[in-house]
């Protein structure tokens, strides 16, 4: 796993995709602080994570899209799968440098409470609260974007169905709005990424939103070895 | 060190591999020899563990692949078609991850210094592997396979895509290699197989066609004679070969009798097949005398690895030799039983001579058209 991590960090640095990423999620984040934060006069920061939920939506295929897409275009998951190795170490790996990409990005958070903390009061329980729901989050969505990845060998089709994915998710709230049938709905509620997210920028740290993101970048996971290992009976 | 039994792969209704069973001693240098989609690779694919079996069981130092696959696979280094090289990595990075995935022990430097002398990459070991040649990327594919020296070595087409000095480099390497490996080899260039393997094993559609030493193999096959005549007729035209061939026909014991190309002015060559029983040399010597003809080369040739491997895989008996008959002007160019330097030296200096013929030709296709062109002017 740690040879497998190692690698998908430096190929992200050498293919210039953690650069457009830290790039792009801090230029758009520091716009919804700028505007949604200080142009307002607080130092409340729910609004702009509330808004982040989008731009993660969107950043996180980019960040997916080639882990394991490439690897089978270009035959070097010859490589992985005949090493002595199991496949949760090849998934895990990548999962955990994607990761560990976000949570480089989303720190950009501190630096803005630093900002606050000079300019008025943080309300850290809130800001930390924000920021493991961003985490929590990734966390989902990465496992999502991985498993799209690993169907297809084309990298613009897994972020593109990626994207889709996501926003369908994001869609489920309104989407369980317009269903009329009370038991159907409450359970398409009871998937819904959004507004676990949101009650969390709110400040509310619900034990059970936890288990539910880290429980769906579970699944998407074990789906994701599922394939590989699914690929091999063929 | 491999023991395969009853291995078979199905690709829905296809057959890829049908009951293939054999086993690989410690040291030996298997040659798999097939057509292009006779199973080799899905076979080695198997052996490593990459694609699983529809049925059947492989042992890789007794470890089988499916149920222990991590110790299985720790005891293969294998090179796949195409070397799983990340294009973005340097030589360097990439050893080092391929050194760290395998979990390898040995000394780090040292090691994978070794191997890179070894497959004499030492000197691009700074460079991305996007800029490299197809020659140096098939050799930083095969020191990936070797890290962590696994007693099991399986190539798959490992000197495809490189020039001859290459082909020899490697050749000599995997030779080298057969010392402390044992080594699974698959390709469908039979000088190479010949050069290189103690034994070989001809795969067509996924059956086990053959297995044995070279040799063991053409005993087995061979049960007539192949010779190539020259003869020259009497009216020096093509009516001669006609007539030749229809006489040749008619001699006892003859199979097999097929006019060649003009290889002289008006004069023939005939490729004739006879059975094992009756040497026809002395009869085709005497229905020459009779009408006239003269016998200006007769070449004795015996089954080459060539036509075996045409044989086994294009069906037998007439229509194969038909078959063979097409390359067999190829076929005694890579002569049988000459050891491995002179084989060597013999193919390349045939390649270049291939080379010339087919430069030949179209160096006077193009003085055709500068002729053409320069009568058009005028």
């Amino acid at each position: 796993m740690g040879a497998i991590y190692r690698r998908e960090m430096s190929a992200f640095f050498t293919s210039g995709v953690a650069y457009v990423f830290l790039t792009v999620f801090t230029l758009l984040s520091g716009i919804f602080f700028f505007f949604g934060v200080i142009g307002s006069g607080t130092t409340e920061t729910s609004p702009m994570f509330g808004s982040m939920f989008i731009v993660v939506l969107f950043l996180i295929p980019i960040l997916t899209m080639k882990l394991l897409s490439e690897e089978k275009k270009n035959r070097t998951d010859q490589g992985l799968l005949t090493a002595p190795i199991g496949l949760w170490s090849i998934v895990l790996g990548k999962y955990f440098a994607a990761l560990t990409l976000f949570v480089i990005a989303e720190s950009v958070v501190f630096i803005y409470s630093l900002i606050l903390a000079y300019l008025g009061n943080v309300v850290w329980p809130t800001l930390l609260g924000n920021y493991f729901a961003m985490l929590f989050l990734g966390a989902a969505f990465i496992a999502v974007g991985l498993f799209i990845s690993s169907l297809t060998e084309n990298q613009m089709a897994a972020a593109v169905a990626s994207m889709l994915a996501l926003f369908v998710l994001y869609l489920f709230d309104s989407l369980a709005s317009s269903v009329s049938v009370e038991f159907i709905r409450k359970i398409m509620l009871s998937f819904s990424f959004y507004s676990r997210y949101l009650e969390f920028t709110r400040g509310v740290f619900n034990l059970t939103s936890v288990v539910f993101f880290i429980s769906a970048a579970f699944i998407f996971n074990f789906l994701t070895v599922r394939v590989l290992d699914k690929r091999r009976w063929g | 060190m491999i023991e395969v039994r009853n291995l078979t792969k199905r690709y829905g209704d296809k057959q890829a591999v049908n009951d293939i069973s054999f086993t690989v001693e410690k040291g030996e240098i298997l040659g798999f020899l097939g057509p292009n989609g006779a199973g080799k690779s899905t076979t080695m694919n198997m052996l490593t563990g990459y694609i699983s079996s529809t049925s059947g069981k492989i042992l890789i130092n007794g470890a089988d692949i499916l149920e222990d696959p991590i110790k299985a696979k720790s005891n293969i280094g294998y090179l796949p078609e195409i070397p799983p090289l990340y294009a973005d990595m340097t030589v360097n990075a990439y050893l080092g991850f391929m050194y760290d995935l395998k979990k390898c022990k040995l000394p780090r430097k040292a090691h994978l210094k070794e191997i890179c002398d070894l497959c004499k990459i030492s000197e691009v070991r700074g460079r991305l592997i996007r800029n490299l040649s197809k020659g140096y990327k098939q050799r930083v594919g095969l020191a990936q396979a070797l890290i962590n020296n696994p007693p099991v070595l399986i190539l798959d087409e490992p000197t495809v895509g490189l020039d001859p000095n290459q082909i020899i480099e490697i050749r000599t390497l995997i030779k080298k290699l057969g010392k402390n490996h044992t080594v699974i080899l698959s390709s469908h260039i039979l000088p190479e197989i010949q050069a290189v393997c103690d034994r070989i094993i001809i795969i067509n559609k996924g059956v086990v066609a053959a297995d044995g030493t070279a040799d063991e193999i053409a005993s087995k096959i061979t049960n007539e004679h192949k010779m190539t005549l020259r003869i020259e007729g009497s009216t020096h035209t093509a009516a001669d070969k006609k007539e030749i061939a229809d006489a040749i026909r008619k001699l006892d014991g003859i199979k097999y009798v097929r006019a060649d190309m003009e290889r002289e002015k008006g004069i023939y060559d005939y490729d004739i097949e006879a059975d094992e029983k009756t040497d026809v040399r002395r009869a085709i010597n005497r229905l020459c005398c009779e009408k006239g003809w003269n016998i200006l080369m007769l070449q004795l040739s015996d089954l080459t690895l060539e036509d075996i491997f045409l044989k086994i895989t294009m069906g037998d008996g007439i229509t194969g030799a038909e078959k063979a008959g097409d390359s067999a002007k190829e076929a005694p160019k890579f002569a049988l039983d000459v050891k491995d330097g002179e084989l060597i030296a013999t193919e390349v200096s045939e390649e270049a001579k291939e080379e010339l013929e087919e430069n030949l030709p179209a160096d006077q296709s193009f003085e055709d058209e500068d002729n053409n062109s320069e009568g058009g002017e005028e």
